[in-house]
């Protein structure tokens, strides 16, 4: 099911290295929310605070607060691990387990979740979760063999079905396209388009023609030199930011007159 | 601006017959060093092979304990298979579990230290390693022998009766075991470090614990590496020689009676033991025993590699 996702004053550090300062920002639920800016503004970097990865990295901590339909998800007595199985991601590249078979990549997060399952269900599971990825026609026929074998584009949209297959309430993807070729990245446009029927989307993409195809609202990072922080300096819905922006920053990043 | 000529590209289609002098040397050197393992090896074969025919040929009754050659060696490759694989199954998963902390649970520093601290038990000389086993922990054991007597004595493993020195098959393997654990934890941490922050992070990404990911990716990418390790450590556990003549108390043949004071003894130790006293058809067929030591460690690595090949395309190497 769907939720929305409310930031505020949302600082987020390496170390005594203060990478994103003063998010303040409301995702709405099945909707698709872009994030666009310069390489190096932190848009990986938040996108990672808000299914808690960020803290994985040593030194790795968050000031503030984001609340996901009412829970406060950096909470004293909230598991970050209970916080990741709501909130699914897809890495910029591919990484579907290497030791593990297609079939087992889909079915590896509910065999986390430990709940004891029918096969012909976990079956039905694979197969649902690999055709919501648009994949299933493309690998029925060899549901045993590593998902390693598979081009880019697959592997990625393996790793979505591996990501919606626990159901997750919200999916973030951060540049899911990049390292693909143009119609795999076509390819994962379109399920994005199936996919926020049901899920709240957040994706950062390098690509603006790929945020105004694909999304309702933008939000745009900019920083101001190097070793400041980055900022969240626009956040309207994706019409506006492409048309009229707000912001003088905004307009000059999107007409590629920048720097 | 400068006359020096550059040298015009090749053009395309003639890559293959120029070649870079320091490929040349590279290549050269590397199919050298190729050879020069296989001269050795083969030139040890026929060594061991040579020596050892009188003993293949000679009549039953002039091998030492006058029951043949195959009755001699039987019960010695029995013990060192018995003493090695006891090494093995109690040092792997310690090994695997000291990589394990050392990788992902301790704290930076504290996984420093211990690192050097395992390595460190690999430099002590194996004699060391027996006068440790003989005075220090074959003691200890007895106690804990006698209790396995009268609470597992069923156990073929465990009959008895308990020996008293505690330099038993058991002990043997332990110390073993000792001395095969900063080989395989060494190199099981290594593969452990080298697992990918992508495969780490997919696991995590999915809601996994700690653990959860230890088993998802760090462990099925270790896999291969792990066995590489035991399989060394096997090697040296197959081969170890003074500490187990140290340790094991010898006398009597094939048995799985782990904690009496009648074992079989090892390849390499009996040929430690005995080989100063030898002459003639005696050292003929303690080289035979070589040889066949040297065939069992063949085939334990050549089990290894099929092993690790097994599944080769799901090892995460592509
Ligand atoms: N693992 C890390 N350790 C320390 N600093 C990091 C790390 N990852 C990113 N940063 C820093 O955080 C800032 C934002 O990086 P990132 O979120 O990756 O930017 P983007 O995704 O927008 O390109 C950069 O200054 C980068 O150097
Ligand atoms: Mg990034």
């Amino acid at each position: 099911m769907a939720k929305r996702i409310d930031v505020s004053d949302l600082n987020i550090y390496y170390g005594n290295f203060l990478a994103v300062e003063g998010v303040n920002v409301s995702i709405e639920p099945r909707s698709i929310t872009a994030l666009i800016g310069p390489s190096g503004c932190g848009k990986s970097t938040f996108l990672r605070s808000i299914n808690r990865m960020h803290e994985v990295i040593p030194g790795g901590r968050v000031e503030g607060k984001i609340v996901m339909d009412g829970q406060d998800l950096y909470g004293p007595d909230v598991d970050p691990v209970d916080v990741r199985r709501q909130i699914g991601m897809v890495f910029q590249r591919p990484n579907p387990f290497p030791t593990m078979s297609i079939y087992e990549n889909v079915a590896a997060g509910i065999r986390l979740n430990a709940k004891k399952m029918k096969k012909s269900d976990l079956d039905d599971l694979v197969e649902r979760s690999l055709r919501g990825a648009n994949l299933w026609i493309e690998v029925k026929d060899r549901l045993n063999r590593p998902g390693a074998g598979l081009s880019g584009g697959q592997q990625q949209r393996l790793c979505i079905a591996r990501a919606i297959a626990v159901e997750p309430d919200v999916l973030l993807m951060d540049e899911p396209a990049s390292a693909l070729d143009p119609i795999s990245t076509l390819a994962i446009e379109d399920l994005m388009a199936d996919l926020k029927e049901r899920f709240t989307i957040v994706i950062v993409t390098h690509n603006m023609q790929q945020a105004a195809r694909v999304s309702e609202q933008t939000g745009f990072f900019n920083l101001n030199g190097v070793g400041q922080p980055g900022r969240l300096i626009e956040f309207n819905p994706t019409e506006k930011i492409f048309s009229n922006p707000d912001e003088k920053a905004t307009e000059d990043y999107i007409s590629g007159r920048f720097g | 601006m400068s006359s020096t000529r550059t040298t015009p590209p090749s053009p395309a289609g003639t890559g293959r017959s120029v070649r870079r002098p320091g490929d040349r040397v590279f290549a050269g050197t590397a199919k050298g060093a190729g050879i020069l393992i296989l001269v050795i090896l083969a030139g040890v074969a026929a060594f061991l092979v040579v020596e050892a025919v009188p003993a293949l040929t000679a009549p039953a009754e002039d091998i030492p304990g006058d029951r043949g050659l195959a009755g001699y060696i039987a019960p010695l490759v029995f013990g060192t298979l018995l003493a090695a694989v006891i090494a093995l199954l109690v040092a792997t998963p310690l090994a695997v579990a000291i990589a394990l902390f050392i990788a992902y649970y301790a704290p930076r520093r504290m996984a420093q230290g211990l690192g050097y601290l395992v390595d460190l038990l690999a430099a002590i000389p194996s004699i060391v390693y027996g006068f440790w086993g003989i005075f220090w922990l074959a003691p200890k054991l007895v106690p804990f022998y006698e209790w396995l007597e009268r609470r597992l004595g069923f156990i073929p493993l465990f009959a008895g009766p308990a020996s008293t020195t505690g330099r038993t098959m058991l002990t043997a393997g332990l110390v073993l075991a000792v001395m095969i654990l900063p080989i395989v934890s060494a190199i099981s941490r290594e593969v452990f470090l080298q697992v990918p922050s992508l495969h780490r992070e997919a696991a995590l990404a999915l809601g996994a614990t700690r653990w959860e990911m230890i088993r998802m990716a760090v462990l099925p990418y270790g896999r291969s590496g792990v066995i590489g390790g035991s399989m060394l450590g096997l090697g040296r556990a197959l081969g170890e020689t003074m500490a187990v003549a140290i340790v094991l108390s010898v006398s009597g043949g094939i048995t799985f009676n782990l904690i009496s004071s009648g074992n079989p003894s090892t390849i390499a130790a009996n040929i430690a033991l005995e080989f100063p006293e030898s002459s003639g058809i005696d050292i003929n067929t303690l080289i035979a025993s070589g040889l066949a030591l040297f065939v069992i460690t063949l085939a334990v690595n050549m089990l290894a590699r099929a092993i690790v090949n097994r599944r080769a395309d799901f090892s995460g190497a592509n």
